[in-house]
């Protein structure tokens, strides 16, 4: 398995190691509930190395970089992060990735861990000559800090103003606790905080200097509350609510595709999709009888077959059995009741919106 | 690892404490700890027959759904509805709270199931094979 720059933290720290797509890497340290709250009401420390890190360099990334994804590179600034799905010509969606523009011939793509080597080798088939695409995965690791008090906690260990970093904004090398980081207000789990990118070798210091100046104040976090935060916020996660079977439009990410862009990889199908509207739609549920919505579990109308559960669970901050569906797009609506098919048996859910937590990341100043 | 010495155990991390013909029926200290945060238990329905390693009912934590076996014969006597609404007690105190209560309809099931230094050994064991 492989090991993250952290390994000897998450042992000092108990966490409970698992097999994560083949990284060891902690499930839990206090447990999922507990974490979970901790970084909805204080703030949390996650280690996130496992992700991938592309760079894209040279005269025309800026170009290439557009080409790649359906959200809108070119009304990047520097020092700009955007999230935006990469599509196969098909419209089915290689990852999902954050795209960070040091100037338009310095990007820096932040890919899904299982997903690296299929991205990397995308990228590079894709990749003209006159360009330096590189998989630069293992000179980074990176460390989340999450949650209301995030910005408090990590200000303490900095002399820079971390309030001039706006949500999607980042710098590109900020001392923190006397260690060069790459820091971004970014995150995944839908509270204010960021993302520090940081040499290997420096991790373990940083870890614990987040840790120590936190206090009783932050937790580390293990992967299993990372998901239900992720989950309970509605951010989608590739396998699940995306993958190359499900294109952006079905999964009602239409926000970051923008189908007057220049042309993009997926453009001309997906135009056609929205156009037509999309054979299937992602929706929110809530659970009316008991029993809780697990990932890939049937939907049924009717006694019909409608589609399957994305993404579902125990909602830990809303106290309820929640989910995501993709189901056939025949204008089902909000208050329409359906079924989940929970071993065998047909359990009542109701559709809805706005059934999830409501994020408190802080939006842009601009539009 | 809490191992109560007046308490029968099952490979499958039940433990059976017998009181007449009832046998009280819940999971071990192991299994909570295991399994997680539990977040949802789904109980059979009282009155009905059940046989040993039969399934008797679901237990979900936020991460893992894992199915529940009856470790002795017998009818279904009662079920605790506590945890429906608070799933988590079991997790807080495994061995105060049961899950089910059967009436055993063969009291020799019992010379089955383990002794809690047999049941130790098992943990053990299955602690070192990292499952």
């Amino acid at each position: 398995m492989k090991q993250t720059a952290l390994i000897s933290m998450h042992r000092k720290y108990q966490g409970k190691l698992i097999d994560f797509g083949g990284w060891e890497l902690p499930v839990q340290y206090a447990g999922i509930l507990k974490e979970h709250h901790m970084v909805r009401q204080k703030a949390g420390l996650f280690d996130v190395s496992h992700m991938g890190e592309i760079e894209v360099k040279g005269d025309g990334a800026e170009d290439f970089v557009q080409k790649l994804v359906t959200n809108n590179v070119k009304m990047m600034a520097d020092g700009e992060v955007i999230y935006t799905p990469m599509c196969y010509p098909h419209g089915g969606v290689v990852d999902d990735l954050l795209v960070y523009r040091y100037s338009p011939q310095h990007y820096f793509l932040v890919v899904n861990a299982a997903n690296t080597d299929k991205d990397y080798d995308w990228i590079k088939s894709n990749c003209p000559s006159s360009l330096a695409c590189s998989n630069v995965s293992s000179q980074y690791a990176q460390l989340a800090v999450q949650g209301p008090q995030a910005q408090e906690i990590l200000q303490k260990l900095t002399n820079d103003d971390l309030e001039q970093i706006e949500f999607f904004h980042f710098v590109p090398a900020m001392q923190i606790a006397g260690i060069s980081c790459l820091i971004s207000r970014t995150g995944y789990t839908g509270e204010d905080g960021f993302e520090l990118y940081v040499a290997p070798g420096q991790a373990e210091q940083l870890w614990e200097a987040v840790l120590q100046a936190g206090g009783e104040e932050i937790a580390p976090i293990g992967l299993g509350a990372r998901d239900t935060l992720r989950f309970e916020a509605k951010l989608p996660l590739y396998g699940q609510e995306i993958d190359q079977d499900i294109n952006p439009l079905e999964a009602k990410l239409g926000y970051f595709v923008k189908l007057d862009n220049d042309d993009f990889i997926g453009r001309d199908v997906l135009r056609q999709v929205k156009e037509n509207k999309p054979a299937r739609t992602q929706v929110e549920f809530v659970m009316v009888g008991k029993g809780i919505p697990r990932s890939h579990y049937e939907v049924q109308k009717d006694g019909q077959k409608i589609g399957w559960v994305t993404s579902g669970g125990y909602s830990p901050t809303l106290d309820k059995n929640i989910g995501l569906a993709l189901i056939d797009n025949r204008g089902y609506k909000n208050g329409e009741q359906i079924d989940i098919i929970i071993r065998d048996k047909p359990v009542a859910a109701q559709i809805g919106e706005g059934l999830f937590y409501r994020k408190k990341t802080k939006p842009k100043s601009k539009a | 690892m809490n191992i109560p010495e007046n308490l029968y155990y099952s490979n499958e991390h039940e433990w059976v404490r017998v009181e007449g013909e009832n046998a009280y029926i819940g999971i071990t200290d192991f299994a909570q700890e295991h399994l997680g945060d539990i977040v949802f238990v789904e109980l059979p329905e009282p009155d009905t027959d059940v046989s040993a390693g039969e399934q008797v009912g679901v237990i979900e934590s936020v991460k893992a759904v894992s199915s529940m076996f009856s470790p002795v014969s017998g009818t279904i006597a009662e079920i605790n509805e506590a945890l429906e609404d608070t799933p988590e007690l079991l997790n807080e105190d495994p061995y105060q709270n049961h899950i089910l209560v059967v009436r055993m309809s063969d009291p020799d099931d019992l010379d089955a199931l383990l002794t809690p230094v047999k049941y130790a050994q098992l943990c053990e064991e299955e602690e070192r094979g990292g499952k």
